[in-house]
């Protein structure tokens, strides 16, 4: 901790801010709600004047978090770190914001440049910032549903069909080699004018009816049996 | 702590917001509170979004909303927009040729990197960062890799930390090659084209022989570099210096001194260093408005505090200070590139730690205690202790920040990048406030966004 520091340690205890230092020696305020945008007024009266980042974190799967004693956890957390260019300084301010309603104060009125990233953080966790000049969704479309850094909300996948997954009941038909089948079936009942068509289709797949014709076993129609589709 | 019921949290998210008005409305249809952001409180400096005055409270009637006229347009500039390197889109009003206001509209390229990197562990997240800003990947990994390291308190050997610092700033040269290539090709000096392309070439050249891959390298790694830098290296990268010197003299032919090019950017697209302040913008935006801010100066990592060099400020903070500062740091990165060179430690180019460096290849063969140490490594990634980080470098565009959230097991609880082309691009409302269309193309392209980031 150097001198710059020591000054900033004594503003936070001043304005009621428990404060510690992170790995790396950074210096981490916690705010609450209601004092936020006080507290930040007061630390750019104190030369913070920039804002470099704002984001918002979802402590949902996580909530046994270190915090002072005093900070009473919630789900969200608004996570800001200012920046002073001419004394070459930061500090960062985390802020617990409930579940219901997620709602804090926009710090836009002090620090214009947070616009963006407000949005942001509305626009991913859903977070309310109340005196934000046009709260609408950034990165995501205008009308898409849900918020998707959330923890609850699911990463997304595609199902993956692999060629041994093994097959349901009644899924036979839709295998690629019993298209194969049916297509070349559709070209034998084109020729043949549509005899034992049943039959046939019934033989490729690899199954037999209950009154089976000799061009069933052919050795042509015996080779969708390969996969095991029974 | 959960939420109550689904229907509530609805009905609060919803509330308050205008989830279908992303685009720029007109005038009669824009709330007071968002055109003080789009026109700015002060009748004088309209288009600004300086902060109001201690106790102003404001009336919708201080806006001279009206003094335009009815003549106005909205149209778009982009997303698919050769000028607009990648697909962003801009909403201008217009009176005739002079643009009014701006909105940017950014989503086109997002794909949820911050959620993907709750998914990857610690080894694995270089491969997702490095994808964010495509043209300085390795400013990407270096962020990622020190808020990893700041997290576990592992010590950088002397020789890894200044690779890193070599490959660092090769990048920044050519990311910068490539911003002067773009640009020229914005002012229709198509030749820029040709010579930037081909300096950045010989870069990317050397990054092949050293990575592997001529971009997106996961080279810079948490616990140190993928790889020891190739035979020969001094060689080659003393050929790119002497290459990319003598292409900045024909640069400054073709370029500072060219009175079309100084017609063109002198004058436009002003910012003014508070507004840039209050705007969060960094990188050369800033320095050109006469803020001489380099992280590599002011907040030192690496080794750049040992090494000399210059920080590049501007004056007026027009178009063509903000060329003239990537000019400059052009020359200042051969100038640290040559230090590196000379002063390049011996020794290994990976942390000692064995929790996250996996063991030399050589030995894999031979014991299988280092072959289960190196699939531990790798299948299970390492823990990393509970904590949360926040670590800034200077990227070629500006204050990179890595912050990084872990729970105590192998892959970030969070990962947030604070990417500064996404910031940067709030200054194109006040630049370009009364600036012609022409200009606005010389604008976009001097505030050097990169895409991939500003959408992650």
């Amino acid at each position: 901790m150097n001198a710059t520091e020591a000054g900033t340690v004594d503003l936070l205890a001043k304005l009621n801010v428990a404060s510690k230092f992170g790995p790396a020696g950074q210096l981490v305020g916690f705010v609450t709600r209601e004092e936020y945008k006080n507290v930040a007024s007061a630390l750019y009266s104190d030369g913070f004047v920039t804002c470099s980042d704002l984001c918002a974190v979802d402590y949902l799967t996580y909530p046994e978090r270190k915090l002072p004693t005093g900070i009473d956890q919630e789900r969200f957390e608004i996570v800001v770190n200012l920046l002073d260019v001419a004394g070459r300084r930061r500090v960062r301010l985390r802020v617990q914001v409930p579940g219901v309603p997620p709602s804090i104060d926009s710090l836009f009125d002090i620090y214009p440049g947070v616009e963006a990233m407000e949005r942001e953080g509305f626009d991913m966790f859903g977070i309310i910032f109340d005196g934000h000049p046009d709260l609408t969704r950034i990165l995501m479309p205008e009308d898409w549903e849900g918020h998707p850094l959330r923890k609850d909300y699911a990463v997304g996948s595609v199902p993956v069909q692999f060629k041994e997954a093994g097959v349901r009941p009644g899924d036979e038909i839709h295998t690629g080699q019993n298209r194969q089948a049916r297509l070349e079936l559709a070209s034998d009942a084109a020729s043949t004018k549509g005899q034992g068509t049943v039959d046939r289709i019934l033989g490729r797949i690899g199954r037999k009816s209950k009154a089976s014709s000799p061009k069933a076993s052919s050795p042509k129609a015996s080779s969708p049996k390969e996969t095991g589709s029974e | 702590m959960t939420d109550t019921e689904p229907s509530a949290l609805v009905d609060v998210v919803t509330w308050g917001t205008s989830e279908g008005a992303q685009e720029m409305l007109p005038r009669t249809r824009t709330a007071s509170d968002e055109a003080t952001r789009e026109y700015g409180a002060v009748p004088e400096q309209q288009g600004s979004v300086l902060r109001l005055p201690e106790g102003t409270i404001l009336d919708p009637d201080d806006f001279s909303m009206e003094t335009i006229g009815e003549e106005t347009m909205i149209i778009n500039m982009g997303p698919q927009h050769p000028t607009t390197h990648g697909v962003l889109r801009l909403m201008l009003e217009l009176d005739g040729e002079t643009v009014l206001r701006t909105k940017p509209i950014i989503g086109y390229l997002h794909t949820g990197m911050e959620k993907t990197a709750e998914t990857l562990s610690y080894l694995q997240g270089g491969t997702n960062v490095t994808r964010m800003d495509y043209l300085s990947p390795l400013a990407n990994e270096l962020a990622f890799a020190l808020a990893t390291e700041a997290l576990m308190g592992v010590e950088m050997p002397p020789r890894a930390t200044w690779i890193r610092m070599l490959m660092v700033e090769l990048n920044r040269l050519s990311s910068h090659l490539t911003w002067m290539a773009t640009n020229g090709m914005d002012l229709a000096a198509t030749s820029m084209m040709i010579y930037g392309f081909r300096e950045r070439e010989r870069i990317l050249r050397f990054f092949e022989k050293t990575t592997g891959v001529r971009m997106n390298h996961n080279f810079i790694r948490p616990g140190g570099v993928a790889a020891d830098l190739p035979p020969g290296w001094e060689e080659d990268v003393l050929v790119i210096l002497d290459s990319v010197l003598s292409t900045l003299d024909d640069f400054d032919q073709l370029f500072t001194g060219q009175p079309i090019f100084r017609e063109r950017t002198e004058g436009v697209g002003i910012i003014d260093a508070e507004t840039a302040l209050s705007l969060s913008a960094t990188g050369p935006i800033l320095r050109a408005a006469g803020v001489p801010w380099d992280l590599r100066r002011s907040m030192p990592y690496l080794a750049y505090d040992q090494i000399e060099f210059d920080v590049v400020v501007g004056t007026i903070g027009d178009t063509f200070d903000r060329y003239a500062v990537r000019m400059g740091e052009l020359r200042e990165s051969v100038r640290i590139v040559r230090q590196i060179v000379e002063r390049m430690p011996q020794g290994d180019y990976r942390a000692a730690d064995k929790k996250v460096t996996p063991p030399p290849r050589g030995r894999i063969d031979e014991s299988m205690e280092a072959l289960i140490h190196h699939f531990k490594i790798f299948t299970g990634g390492f823990a990393v202790p509970e904590g949360e980080v926040y670590v800034a470098v200077e990227s070629p565009r500006g204050e990179l920040g890595c912050y990084l959230i872990s729970d105590g097991t192998a892959k970030p609880y969070r990962m947030h990048t604070r990417a500064p082309s996404f910031v940067n691009l709030q200054t194109l409302p006040p630049l370009l406030r009364g600036a012609l269309i022409a200009d606005a193309v010389a604008i976009v392209s001097s505030v050097d966004p990169v895409m991939g980031e500003v959408d992650r």
